[in-house]
This record gives structure tokens, C-alpha cells and sequence, in this order.
């Protein structure tokens, strides 16, 4: 990639992705309101721990937001024939697959960000580490749209194929990760599982930003890997696949 | 150098050849025709040409850059109009202009009053921020070649842009086409509009069954078939016989069309000696005398059936 003129247009990808596809109604059931009820219906009559409360939630929101629309602007853009327009232009599908993940990633983020100063606030929880949570949500954001991307690269023209794939990933995802039961509650599989799911060190991230106990740093380190690792299984796969999309 | 160069191109899908070692060079400000009949591989030779496709072997370059090793480079050089692609419907023209302009890397600075002279150029400066969905057929491929010309390329490939459009927008397009030729651009135009390809192109190719048939002006290739080249006579005094006019020198074959004969041979200027003469032995009157080649549309089927 040449920068910045890989960035710019990256940036131009974004830009209209988050025109194209985030006012749309998937962002809206399948980022927020269903994240929103599944923990709720999870969390009446029961008497969780304020610590688990926000760590659950913002874990359940990034990682719905951000892998929300991601696996589908893909194939949407197949079937639309617009993919035909992007791949004629000077653009490599690094820097395309980039502009995509720094849409989810900007939803993810803010999207995020929210529901997590509004429980923060109500349960009067006190941020102890503000900048590395900033970080985890944005290095979080970045992984989960790079996994959502990744889930793309299905040489498909039917984005439901891509939604039915995304959710039989996303729902396992969520209950070894420390969403609902911290991970070191999970029996001796579980646990085992939890480690190769970058949801459970976002999770673990935002207990110790609020006071709980933790390595913050390594936490944020693992995250990093995940978002480097997602991103490059992202671009090599799509690069096997997108010949069969044209 | 060439602005286009196909050498040997050849694509393969689950194991048949949909392009078979495909070679042809377009010059410097040419209006290239590429015809032939559905299947023969136009779109997917077009593809692999442009780098959006990478053939199993071959090379294309253009002006020198060769396709598969440098993509990116090769396509900053030119502007695509693909028949099989569209604009994103719910931006509005001047979004879908601005997204192809910071693509292609145009300044910001020149970005916003280039795309207000080339959405003028084509029409649609009064829809410039109306979403593409509302607009026909017509509308969107005005906006895709306004798209393509984003970068001011020196080659521009159209894959049939006039195709099943509206007569003012095939004329807007075509008279584009002309304007864009004369200000020294190289046109590679696609089509299965053999007329249109007739009266706009210097050059074309015809591609049949994954090969290339025939490249060549369309005057040339007409000429290529000499039992189409024929002279039409009519006589005002004398009913003639087939047999009288088929003895005459030259003359493969004879048709009558209402009061007129239809000669056909390889040296239409020797049959008109021969009628002149026949006229003038026989006390006929010539009331007209035409010679007629063979259309490009006759020589193109010619040229593709002789391949089935």
C-alpha cells in the first residue's frame, strides 16, 4: 500500500459505506436493539455484579455493532454489480476491505461507547483506566469488523447466506467469551475456548477500566494480535474469493 | 508504443477456454471496435485487459504498464465504463462522482468543478444531488461514463454503452464518443451494435468462439468478402432474361429484386464494364447503376459463422 494515497481512499470507501449501508435497518435491529434485549432478557432476576453489568454489555455491544453490516457489504455490493465498478478503479482490495472495516469500526466504536457511559453513569462506576479503554474500544471495533469482513469474503451474491454464517459465529461467540458468566467461571473447556476469543479480552478490558482485577495491558496486547491477525486472514481469503464474485 | 497491447490473453473457466490466446494492439487515439456474437469472450478479454480479471496466461499492457503485474498503475491510466456495473443507488451523482474522484486520486481542490463540468457534459448537472435510484436507465449510464472520465484518462474502454438506452441518450453518448476521439483519447468500444461500431470505430476486431476472427478497418473487412460485393442494375426498355445477364464476365451470381438485377461478383468495376457493354449491344436503357458492398453486420456474420 502507498500512503497516504491508500488511506484517502480507504477513507473514500468508508465514507460511503457509512452512507450506503449504516442507515439501514440490519445496524439497527442486529447492532443495537437485539444485543440490547438478548442481555436484558439475560439480566432480569438476576443480581449481577455492577463489574459484570458493563463489561457484558459493552461486550455484547461491539461486538454486534461492529460485526453488524460488515459480512454483508460484500456480497450486497456482488449482487448490485457495484463491486464490478470498484474493482475497474486504481483501488486494491487491502485498501477496499480497510475502508470497510473503518466503517464497522467508526459504528462499533461510538455505537459502543454509549451504552457503557450510560451504565457507567447509572451504576455510579468509577473509570480508573479512561485512555486504555478509549483504546480497547477502538483496537475492539478494528478486530471484530476484520472478523465481520472476514466472514465476507463467502463468494456469495445472497447476503442472508452471510448473515446465517455470521450468526452461527457471533451467538457461540458471545457465551465463551465472559459476556454472561465471567470467564473464569466457565467450566475447564469453556475457559479453554475463551482464550482464542477476542471478545473475552475486550470483556476483561473494560472490568479492570472500571476497577476490577486484571492485566490491562496484556489484555490490550492480545487485542491488538487479534486485529492484525483478522486483518490479514481478512485480505488473504478475499483475495482467494473475490475473482468468483465477478 | 501502443496504448493497448493483448498478447496470447487466455481465460479458462472450470476447465474451458473462454478466451483463446487472444492478440491485438490498439494504437494512440484509435477508436477500436471490439464485436462479436454472445459468449465469444468480448466482456472477459475486456476484463482481463482492464485488470479487473487475471487470465491463466498472456500479457496485456497499457501504454507499456503491464496489467497483472502493476494493476493499480495500469488502471490510473484509464477510464471504464463496464456494461455489467452500476453506480451506487443510494448516493446521489455527485457522491458517486466524488467517490470515483478521491479513488483515482484527483486533488480535492480540482475534485468539486470537475465533477460539475463533466456531470454538465453529460446531463445531469440538474440531478447532480438526487440519488441515483430515481434515475432511468439512460441517467445511469451517463453518470458511469461521466465516472469513467474522472481522471481524464487517455484510454477509455466502453463496454456497450448505448445498449438498450433511449435515442437521446444514445445519441448524447455517441456524440461524446466522437468529441472525446477528436480531443486525442483511445476508445476501446464493446458493442453489439455493428452500425454503431460501422459509422464510430477505425478499427475493429471480431471475436468469435474465445479467437479473434478478424481485425481490420470496417471498410477492409468488408471487402473481405467478395461474394457479397455486388452491382444493381435496372433497365427501362428490354425484359432480360437471368441467362442473358449471367453469361456476363465477372458474374458469380444473379438475383432479380422487383425491376432491378443483382449482380453478384468479386470485381464490382468489371461487372459495370460488362453491363455498359451489354446495354449498349443489346438496345437496353440503364436507368441506374449502384454497386453495393457487403455491411459490416453481413461481413460480421460471415465472419463468425465461417468459425461454427
Amino acid at each position: 500500500m502507498h500512503y497516504p494515497s491508500s488511506l484517502r481512499k480507504s477513507i473514500a470507501i468508508a465514507r460511503k459505506d457509512l452512507r450506503v449501508y449504516y442507515g439501514k435497518g440490519p445496524v439497527v435491529i442486529f447492532g443495537i436493539l437485539l444485543p440490547f434485549f438478548f442481555f436484558f432478557s439475560f439480566l432480569i432476576g438476576r443480581n449481577m455484579p455492577p463489574l459484570s453489568l458493563i463489561s457484558g454489555l459493552g461486550g455484547m455491544a461491539i461486538w454486534f455493532t461492529a460485526t453488524s453490516i460488515s459480512p454483508v457489504i460484500a456480497p450486497m455490493e456482488t449482487r448490485t454489480r457495484t463491486l464490478e465498478r470498484l474493482v475497474s478503479m486504481p483501488i486494491s482490495v487491502s485498501e477496499m476491505l480497510m475502508g470497510d472495516i473503518l466503517a464497522s469500526m467508526a459504528v462499533g466504536a461510538v455505537l459502543s461507547t454509549i451504552p457503557i457511559s450510560i451504565i457507567g453513569a447509572i451504576l455510579n462506576l468509577n473509570l480508573v483506566h479512561f485512555f486504555p479503554l478509549a483504546l480497547g474500544i477502538v483496537m475492539a471495533s478494528f478486530c471484530f469488523s476484520a472478523i465481520g469482513v472476514l466472514m465476507s469474503a463467502l463468494p456469495t451474491d445472497t447476503p442472508s447466506d452471510v448473515m446465517m454464517l455470521a450468526l452461527l459465529i457471533k451467538f457461540p461467540v458471545v457465551f465463551v467469551s465472559g459476556v454472561f458468566i465471567p470467564a473464569g467461571n466457565l467450566p475447564g473447556w469453556g475457559r479453554l475456548i475463551s482464550r482464542f476469543s477476542p471478545l473475552t479480552y475486550f470483556v476483561k478490558l473494560v472490568r479492570v477500566s472500571f476497577g476490577g482485577t486484571g492485566q490491562l495491558w496484556v489484555n490490550l496486547g492480545i487485542l491488538a494480535l487479534f486485529a492484525i491477525f483478522s486483518l490479514l486472514l481478512a485480505v488473504f481469503v478475499h483475495k482467494r474469493t473475490l475473482p468468483k464474485r465477478l | 508504443m501502443s496504448a493497448i497491447e493483448s498478447r496470447k490473453l487466455v481465460k479458462e473457466f472450470d476447465g474451458l477456454r473462454a478466451v483463446d490466446e487472444v492478440s491485438f494492439r490498439v494504437e494512440e487515439g484509435e477508436i477500436f471496435g471490439f464485436l462479436g456474437p454472445n459468449g465469444a469472450g468480448k466482456t472477459t478479454t475486456t476484463r482481463m485487459i482492464t485488470g479487473v480479471i487475471k487470465p491463466n496466461s498472456g500479457t496485456a499492457t497499457i501504454e507499456g504498464i503491464d496489467v497483472v503485474q502493476n494493476p493499480t498503475a495500469a488502471k490510473e491510466k484509464i477510464g471504464i465504463a463496464p456494461e455489467e456495473a452500476n453506480a451506487y443507488l443510494d448516493l446521489t451523482a455527485r457522491g458517486n462522482m466524488n467517490l470515483a474522484g478521491e479513488i483515482y486520486g484527483v486533488p480535492g481542490s480540482q475534485l468539486r468543478n470537475k465533477v460539475d463540468d463533466l456531470l454538465a457534459a453529460f446531463g445531469l448537472l440538474d440531478r447532480s444531488d438526487s440519488k441515483v435510484k430515481g434515475f432511468s436507465k439512460g441517467m445511469k449510464q451517463r453518470l458511469i461514463l461521466a465516472m469513467a472520465l474522472i481522471n481524464d484518462p487517455g484510454i477509455l474502454f466502453l463496454d456497450e454503452p448505448t445498449a438498450g438506452l433511449d435515442v437521446e441518450s444514445q445519441r448524447l453518448i455517441k456524440d461524446r464518443i466522437k468529441e472525446l476521439n477528436e480531443e486525442g483519447k483511445t476508445i476501446f468500444l464493446t458493442t453489439h451494435d455493428i452500425a454503431e461500431a460501422d459509422r464510430l470505430c477505425d478499427r475493429v476486431a471480431v471475436i468469435n468462439r474465445g479467437k479473434i476472427a478478424a481485425i481490420d478497418s470496417p471498410e477492409r473487412l468488408k471487402t473481405t468478402i467478395k461474394s457479397t460485393q455486388s452491382v444493381l442494375v435496372s433497365f427501362s426498355s428490354k425484359n432480360f432474361q437471368p441467362e442473358d445477364l449471367r453469361v456476363l464476365e465477372g458474374v458469380e451470381e444473379i438475383e432479380k429484386e422487383g425491376d432491378k438485377w443483382r449482380l453478384y461478383g468479386p470485381e464490382p468495376g468489371k461487372i459495370i464494364e460488362e453491363v455498359v457493354n451489354f446495354a449498349r449491344d443489346e438496345g437496353g436503357e440503364i436507368l441506374s447503376l449502384n454497386t453495393t458492398g457487403p455491411s459490416l453486420e453481413e461481413t460480421f456474420t460471415h465472419l463468425t459463422k465461417n468459425q461454427n
